[in-house]
C-alpha cells in the first residue's frame, strides 16, 4: 500500500527490493538440485560409515554431479531411512570387495557415458584389471588383493592430475607401498616387501620426488597400473627402452643380449638392478665394490681388458673436462672473458654422456670415437683458458710497469713543485 | 722552436692577455684545500670517458641482436679492447663517486653561497646528467642485469603522476624494454647527454674562473680580520701541477682496477626469461631503490611507490635550490643545512649498504 500511495521512503524501497531479489535468487539456485538425504545421516556417523559433506565434495564424481545413489542405489530423496535404504529402491548397501571392479566398470567401461565427462579418458581399465595379478587373484577368490578403491580411494576420489590424488605420479609409490611394503599383509604371497625401500634410494625416486620431474618412472611406469604385472625376465629391456632408447638400441646390437637371453638373465637389471637403481657412475666399469662386469667376467680375459679400456677412456675424458673447467673458472674469476669456451664445455660434457651411452654397445671403437671427440673439444677449451691466464699475467705486468711510470711522474712533479716553490 | 711558436701565436692571438687571468688566479691554501681537487678529478674522469667512449664507438653496434656480441668482441678480439671498456666502466663509477663527493664537499665548505648560486646549480645539473649517463650507459651491453635494471628503472619513472606514463614510453620507445629502448639510450648516451654536459661544464668552469675559489666561512672571517694570516698559491702553475698529480693518481687507480678487475660482461639479455632473483640497480641508485622497496604499498590513500618518487623528486628540486635557502648574510652560518647534508649523506650511505646487503 505504501508503494501504491507513493509514500515509501527510498531506503525502505531498496530494502524490500533486495529481499525480493534474494528470494528469487535462492529459488533459482535451488531449482534443479536433487535432494541427497544420505549425507544428512552419514555425515554424523563415525567411521567406517561416516562420510562428511566436506569429504564427499572433494570427490571427482560428486563434482561431476553423481550422488551416493549412483553407486549404492536407494532413494536419496526420502528422509525416512527405511525408504531411502530399501532394497525395493535398488539400495545395494556396502559394496562387496569382489564386486567393486565390476561396479566401477559399469560406467568406466562405457565409452558413450564417459565421453560426456572426459572424451580422452580410457575405458579399458576393467579389461586391463582382469589381466593383472590383482584381477586374476580376485577372480580366484583372494579378496586381499587391490581393487579400484584401494588405489584410488573412495568418497574423496580425486583426478590423477590432482597432486593430492593417491594415484598422482608423485604419490603412486606410497600408494603401492601401503600393501607391498607391509610384510604382515604380504605374508603368503612369496614376493619381497623391500621394493619401496629400495625405490626410495633410487635415481628414479630422486628425479620424481626430489626434483619434481613428473616424467620420471614410478611403480606403474614399469609394471602398468590397471593391468599391473611384474615384467618378465625377457621383457625388462622393453620396459627400460621406453625411456632409455639409445642405450636399448646399443644393447640390442651387442653380444650381451644373446648371452643374457641364453642364461635367462633379465637384461638391464643384471648391471643396474631394478627398484634400487642408483646413479650409473664409471665405477661400474671398475673393479671396486660398485663394479658389475667382474661379477661374470674373469680377470685378464678379453672382456676384462675391454672393460679396463672403457673405464680408462671415460676417466680420461672426465678428467680433461674437469681440468678445462678449473682453468676456465680461475680465468673467469680473474675477470677474463671466457664465456664462449665455457659454453663449449657443454659440448665436451655431451660427448662424455654420449660415450657413456655407447658403453651399452660394448664396442671399443664406438666408445673411443665419442671419447676422442670430447677430448678434442676439452683440449681446445683448456687451451683457451690457459691463453686467458697468460693474457691476465701480461695485463698485470703491464699494470706494474704503468704504475712504476706513473709513480716516477708523480715523484718528478713533486720535486718540480718543490723546486719552483723554494 | 717552442718559444718561436708561442711568439707566433702571441702576435696573432695576444696570448699573454688571454692567459693573464690564469696567471693572476690564486687558490686559498688551508687544511681543507685538498677538497678543491675533487672537481678537477671529476673533469679528468669525464675526459677519460669521452676518449674511451669514442674508441668504443669504433666497434660498438647498438641493436638487440648485435650490442652484446659487439661488446663481447671488444672484450675478446679487439687489441686492448678489454682495457678501454674496463676503464670506461670503472671511470664512469669513479666519476659518479667523485661528483657526489665534490657536491658534498661544496655543501660542507659552504661554497654554494652567494655569489656562487649559478655555479652550484650548473654543478647539480651536471650531477643529474652524470647519473643519466650511468643509467643510459648501463643498458648498452644488453646483458641480463642491464635489461632488468632498465626495466625496473623505467617502471619507476612511469610512477610519476600524469607525465610518468608518457615519459616511460618515451624512454622505452614503446610499452616494453626492447631494441628500440637500446637505440634510444645509445642516442642519449653518445649525443644528447655529452652535448648538454659539455655546455654545462664550460659554464661551470667559466663561473669558477670568474668567481674564484671559495674560502670556508670561518677562515674567511679570520683572514678578513687578519689579512697577514691569508695563505694562497698561484693557480698556474702551482695548483695545476698538484691537480696534475691527482689526475695521475686517478689514472693509476683506474688502470689497476681495469687490469685486476676487468668489467664483467654477464649473460646476454633474454626478454622472455624471468628476472633474476634479487636484482639491484647500480650502487648510485641503490639508496632510492631500497627506499622505494621499504615504503608500504599504500601510505594513507597514496600509492607508496608514487609517494617515494614524488618525495625524491621534491628533495632533488629543493637540493638544487639550496643556495636560496641560505641567509643573505654570508657570515651567519646556518647549522641546519650542514645538519641536513650530514643526514642526507648518512641516509644515502646507510640505505646503499642496506640495499647491497638485503636479499
Amino acid at each position: 500500500m505504501a508503494i501504491l500511495r507513493n509514500r515509501l521512503r527510498p531506503f525502505s524501497a531498496a530494502r524490500y527490493a533486495g529481499l525480493a531479489g534474494f528470494v528469487v535468487l535462492a529459488a533459482c539456485l535451488g531449482y534443479g538440485q536433487t535432494k541427497n538425504s544420505c549425507l544428512d545421516c552419514h555425515s554424523a556417523l563415525p567411521d567406517p560409515l561416516g562420510v562428511s559433506q566436506e569429504k564427499f565434495s572433494q570427490d571427482i564424481h560428486a563434482q561431476k554431479g553423481l550422488t551416493c545413489a549412483s553407486c549404492h542405489g536407494g532413494d536419496p530423496t526420502s528422509d525416512e531411512p527405511d525408504k531411502a535404504m530399501s532394497r525395493k529402491a535398488g539400495w545395494k548397501g556396502k559394496i562387496d570387495r569382489k564386486q567393486i571392479p565390476q561396479l566401477c566398470g559399469t560406467c568406466h567401461s562405457d565409452p558413450a557415458y564417459i565421453r560426456q565427462f572426459n572424451p580422452s579418458l580410457r575405458t579399458d581399465e576393467l579389461g586391463q584389471y582382469r589381466t593383472s595379478v590383482h584381477g586374476k587373484r580376485l577372480a580366484a577368490g583372494d579378496t586381499k588383493v587391490a581393487v579400484c578403491t584401494d588405489c584410488h580411494s573412495v568418497h574423496d576420489l580425486r583426478a590423477p592430475s590432482d597432486p593430492r590424488s593417491t594415484v598422482n605420479p608423485v604419490n603412486v609409490a606410497n600408494t603401492c607401498a601401503r600393501c607391498h611394503s607391509d610384510a604382515g599383509y604380504m605374508k603368503g604371497y612369496s614376493i619381497p616387501t623391500d621394493q619401496f625401500a629400495k625405490y626410495s634410494t633410487s635415481v628414479h625416486h630422486d628425479a620424481l620426488a626430489v626434483r619434481g620431474d613428473l616424467s620420471a618412472p614410478t611403480c606403474s611406469t614399469c609394471h602398468g597400473n590397471h593391468g599391473a604385472v611384474p615384467p618378465g625376465v625377457d621383457k625388462v629391456q622393453n620396459v627400460c627402452s621406453n625411456c632409455h632408447t639409445f642405450q636399448a638400441q646399443m644393447y640390442d646390437k651387442s653380444s650381451h643380449k644373446a648371452a643374457f637371453q641364453a642364461a635367462s638373465l633379465p637384461g638391464c637389471v643384471v648391471c643396474h638392478s631394478n627398484h634400487g637403481i642408483s646413479h650409473a657412475t664409471d665405477a661400474k666399469l671398475g673393479t671396486g665394490p660398485d663394479a658389475v662386469c667382474m661379477q661374470c667376467h674373469a680377470p685378464g680375459d678379453a672382456c676384462d681388458q675391454a672393460r679396463a679400456g672403457f673405464q680408462k677412456s671415460l676417466t680420461q675424458l672426465d678428467n680433461a673436462i674437469k681440468s678445462a673447467d678449473h682453468v676456465l673458472a680461475v680465468a673467469e674469476s680473474s675477470g677474463m672473458e671466457v664465456s664462449e669456451a665455457k659454453l663449449g664445455q657443454d659440448q665436451a660434457r655431451d660427448s662424455l654422456t654420449k660415450a657413456r651411452v655407447t658403453i651399452h654397445s660394448f664396442r671399443t671403437d664406438l666408445v673411443d670415437q665419442d671419447v676422442q671427440a670430447g677430448l678434442k673439444i676439452a683440449a681446445k677449451n683448456l687451451q683457451t683458458g690457459k691463453e686467458a691466464m697468460v693474457e691476465r699475467n701480461h695485463r698485470r705486468v703491464g699494470l706494474g710497469l704503468s704504475l712504476i711510470a706513473i709513480g716516477m711522474v708523480l715523484v718528478g712533479l713533486r720535486l718540480y713543485i718543490k723546486k719552483i716553490e723554494s | 722552436m717552442f718559444a718561436a711558436l708561442i711568439r707566433w701565436l702571441d702576435e696573432r692571438l695576444d696570448w699573454d692577455d688571454l692567459i693573464a687571468p690564469l696567471r693572476h688566479k690564486t687558490v686559498p691554501t688551508h687544511r681543507l684545500s685538498y677538497w678543491y681537487f675533487l672537481g678537477g678529478i671529476t673533469l679528468f674522469l669525464f675526459v677519460i670517458q669521452v676518449l674511451t667512449g669514442i674508441l668504443l664507438l669504433l666497434y660498438y653496434r647498438p641493436g638487440a641482436n648485435e650490442a652484446f656480441e659487439s661488446v663481447q668482441y671488444i672484450m675478446t678480439q679487439v687489441r686492448f679492447g678489454w682495457l678501454i671498456r674496463s676503464i670506461h666502466s670503472w671511470s664512469a663509477n669513479l666519476m659518479v663517486f667523485t661528483a657526489f663527493a665534490h657536491m658534498f664537499s661544496v655543501v660542507f665548505l659552504k661554497a654554494y653561497r652567494k655569489p656562487r648560486e649559478l655555479t652550484w646549480i650548473s654543478g647539480m645539473l651536471l650531477l643529474f646528467l652524470v647519473m643519466g649517463f650511468g643509467f643510459s650507459g648501463y643498458l648498452l651491453p644488453w646483458n641480463t642485469l642491464a635489461f632488468f635494471a632498465t626495466k625496473v628503472g623505467t617502471e619507476i619513472t612511469g610512477q610519476v603522476p600524469i607525465i610518468g606514463k608518457p615519459m616511460m614510453i618515451f624512454l622505452r620507445g614503446g610499452e616494453e624494454v626492447t631494441g628500440a629502448t637500446l637505440t634510444r639510450f645509445f642516442g642519449f648516451h653518445v649525443a644528447v647527454l655529452p652535448g648538454l654536459a659539455t655546455l654545462l661544464i664550460l659554464l661551470h668552469l667559466l663561473l669558477v674562473q670568474r668567481l674564484g675559489m671559495s674560502i670556508p666561512p670561518k677562515l674567511e672571517v679570520q683572514w678578513t680580520a687578519n689579512p697577514s694570516a691569508k695563505r694562497e698559491m698561484k693557480f698556474f702553475p702551482n695548483f695545476l701541477l698538484r691537480e696534475l698529480m691527482a689526475w695521475y693518481v686517478a689514472l693509476g687507480v683506474l688502470g689497476a682496477l681495469a687490469a685486476v678487475f676487468p668489467w664483467n660482461l654477464g649473460v646476454k639479455a633474454d626478454p622472455f626469461v624471468p628476472a633474476p632473483a634479487g636484482i639491484k640497480p647500480e650502487w648510485y641508485f641503490l639508496f632510492m631503490f631500497q627506499t622505494l622497496k621499504l615504503i608500504p604499498s599504500k601510505v594513507w590513500f597514496i600509492d607508496g611507490e608514487v609517494l617515494g618518487v614524488l618525495v625524491f623528486g621534491l628533495a632533488g628540486l629543493l637540493w638544487l635550490l639550496l643556495p636560496f635557502f641560505e641567509s643573505d648574510q654570508p657570515s651567519r652560518t646556518k647549522g641546519w643545512i650542514t645538519g641536513l647534508a650530514v643526514f642526507a649523506l648518512a641516509y644515502m650511505a646507510g640505505m646503499s649498504v642496506y640495499g647491497y646487503l638485503a636479499k
